[in-house]
């Protein structure tokens, strides 16, 4: 008798039960979710491989040549074959800074998630579960942390840094402070979210009796109610990442976010507005429309997961 | 020495504008291994009773007045490190739905091995090896399997088994059980019954079984408490308050069973509801809906005295059963 008769059940892997459950299945059946999933990952793998698949290395001052400037992409009049998307103003090559760009954008949106994350997680699971005194206090730091726009606390916060480590330092660390600042100023989105999760979760016998159980409340907090709280974490998540890489963008493009040397989406777009009217409209249209593809993919897959994590729609 | 003993307890609950009593100077006492039922209709106080035991109140409830003596130890003195020591290692708690009792999210192994790896120093293997012969102690066949599986994707009394495992497996000396069956169709009920019934004898647990099933009481304990309204009025052997009930509360609830009418009749029952916390009557609580109520009964709340086999709380037993021999004479 062979041992597969005796365990007639095979464990099915991981991969295999991810595919055959629901959310696998909704996402096979909607083509939105797919083909931005698709998009998606084209874009992280091309832009995380950039050092590998990237023609030029746009850190390397030694291949930038300030005579190549301004060569439109290949399908224009007047272009360099060697340069498929053309070239900045400082005679970058424009793909490759567009790969590296993304990737800066890329990292710095999912570190600042992660740091939003763990913040409003943190805060919202210990508001929601001791609640009382407490939750109030969190709850109303979190309603004044919302009052200001992430933007002019942004602004206001790398405007004095800036000031106060002069910009030589500033561009040094300024992957770090941006996804501080980033970070810092958007973790009432989580807080919130995860507080009424788990004030809805609380209630439930399940958490009763795990106190019956004789567990603490850090264990009760972090392995029952947390896990049972994912979802809506999941769809904030990917939410955020899109507004983190705007908000990145934007601050980049005010000259707040990553020096040009080190250009992320933000601050191409930003160098090259000044020659758009000279004609180089490529320098600033070209990673505009990877921001926005980038940007509408990860929201589109946010609302398909919304849709699919919903319980009102799936649950009876 | 007895294993719990419970003394005088008052719980109170803190509203916005009033505090009320949900339990009113509780007192008694559990041997080891004794079986012992609390019933009575909703809101007497009965799952607030099981709560309090194991200090587990939460706002706005708390325990006012009292002792629960554990094993010599006082519960209500006990900080939040040996609280967490006493439940689920001394004593363990099963609640009436097992559909939602279960977290939904970690496997049944998982649960297992988590609870008995945060009371006992054991490996994940040990834990694994203790859990399966819980499993195999409450009937679950392959038990090695079930331990892979999430709760939805088991049966009801499956679940209500699991959850006995559970409460079983740091071996501890009281369950406390808080209408276990309500929620689960009749034949499984008696299985699971049969289930609890034979764990506590043959391990020596002491059983509280919270319910307002009257014939669950009598097939599984030996002592039985009748609640009303956060007191204790009648308190006795099981076979005594069923077959020969002092309190006029307790012989409307055997009355109101289904069993003691015949076909085609009317339900005899309590006239009137259980009063609101906010608003019991001075007195005896249930002076409202009893048709012995006299002027006592509405000035005075009536002292426990023992009469025939059992403790009561009436001011009227004697006048009562003297009521009942005529009537029985007559017959």
């Amino acid at each position: 008798m062979s041992t597969e008769m005796l365990n007639p059940k095979q464990q099915p892997s991981r991969w295999s039960k991810a595919w055959n459950s629901n959310m696998g299945y909704s996402f096979r059946r909607n083509p939105v979710a797919v083909v931005s999933m698709v998009v998606f990952l084209l874009i992280a793998a091309a832009s995380f491989l950039a050092p590998l698949i990237a023609p030029y290395d746009p850190y390397d001052p030694a291949q930038i040549d300030i005579m190549n400037s301004e060569y439109p992409p290949v399908w224009i009049n007047d272009s360099l074959p060697e340069f498929l998307l053309g070239t900045d103003d400082q005679g970058r090559d424009l793909l490759s800074t567009i790969l590296y760009g993304t990737r800066l954008s890329l990292l710095i949106g999912i570190c600042a998630v992660a740091l939003q994350a763990f913040l409003g997680i943190s805060i919202g699971l210990i508001a929601g579960y001791v609640g009382g005194r407490l939750d109030s206090l969190l709850m109303r730091l979190a309603d004044i942390q919302l009052s200001f726009s992430t933007l002019m606390v942004a602004i206001i916060f790398l405007a004095v840094t800036q000031a106060m480590f002069g910009s030589e330092t500033f561009n040094r660390y300024a992957i770090v402070f941006l996804i501080a600042v980033i970070g810092v100023a958007e973790w009432p989105q989580y807080a919130r979210t995860v507080r009424a999760t788990v004030l809805a979760e609380k209630k439930k016998e399940y958490v009763d009796s795990a106190r019956v159980l004789g567990f603490g409340p850090m264990r009760i907090m972090v392995r029952h109610i947390l896990p049972n709280s994912l979802s809506p974490i999941f769809v904030i998540s990917t939410v955020q990442v899109a507004n983190a890489i705007i908000s990145e963008a934007s601050l980049s493009f005010l000259g707040l976010g990553m020096p040009p040397s080190q250009p992320s989406l933000g601050s191409l777009i930003s160098s090259g507005f000044d020659y758009i009217f000279s004609g180089s409209w490529w320098i600033t249209a070209i990673p505009g429309v990877v921001l926005v593809v980038l940007v509408l993919v990860i929201n589109l897959l946010g609302d398909w997961m919304r849709d699919v994590l919903n319980p009102k729609l799936y649950k009876g | 020495m007895s294993l719990l003993s419970v003394r005088d307890l008052t719980v109170k609950f803190a509203m916005r504008d009033q505090t009320v009593t949900a339990l009113n100077g509780i007192s008694f006492d559990l041997a080891k291994g004794e079986r012992l039922g609390i019933v009575g209709e909703s809101g007497a106080g009965k799952s607030i009773t099981g709560f309090s035991l194991m200090n587990l109140l939460s706002r706005p409830g708390y325990i006012d007045n009292g002792q629960i003596l554990f094993e010599g130890e006082d519960v209500v003195q006990m900080n939040d490190k040996r609280l967490r020591n006493l439940r689920g290692n001394r004593m363990a708690m099963i609640f009436q739905d097992p559909m939602v009792t279960l977290n939904p999210v970690l496997t049944i192994g998982q649960q297992m091995i988590e609870t008995l790896m945060a009371h006992r120093k054991l490996s994940r293997e040990e834990a694994r090896q203790i859990a399966i012969v819980k499993l195999r102690e409450v009937y679950i066949p392959s038990p090695e399997e079930r331990l892979e599986q999430y709760p939805h994707e088991l049966s009801g009394g499956m679940r209500q088994r699991i959850i006995i495992a559970i409460a079983l497996l740091l071996d501890p000396q009281l369950i406390i059980a808080d209408e276990p069956t309500t929620a689960l169709d009749v034949t499984i009920q008696a299985d699971i019954m049969e289930l609890m019934l034979e764990l506590c004898q043959s391990n020596q647990v002491g059983l509280i079984l919270i319910t307002h099933d009257l014939g669950v009481v009598s097939q599984m304990t030996e002592r039985t408490l009748v609640m009303y309204a956060g007191r204790i009025i009648e308190s006795g052997r099981t076979r005594e308050i069923i077959n020969d009930p002092q309190h006029p509360y307790t012989q409307g609830l055997i009355n109101a069973l289904p069993q003691q009418t015949l076909p085609g009749q009317r339900l005899k029952q309590i006239p009137g509801n259980m009063p609101g916390l906010a608003s019991i009557p001075t007195g005896c609580a249930f002076n409202p809906r009893c048709k012995y109520a006299t002027d006592l009964c509405r000035s005075r709340v009536p002292e426990t005295v023992h009469y025939g086999e059992v403790e009561v709380a009436c001011h009227e037993v004697q006048r009562l059963n003297s009521d009942e021999d005529r009537q029985e004479a007559r017959a």
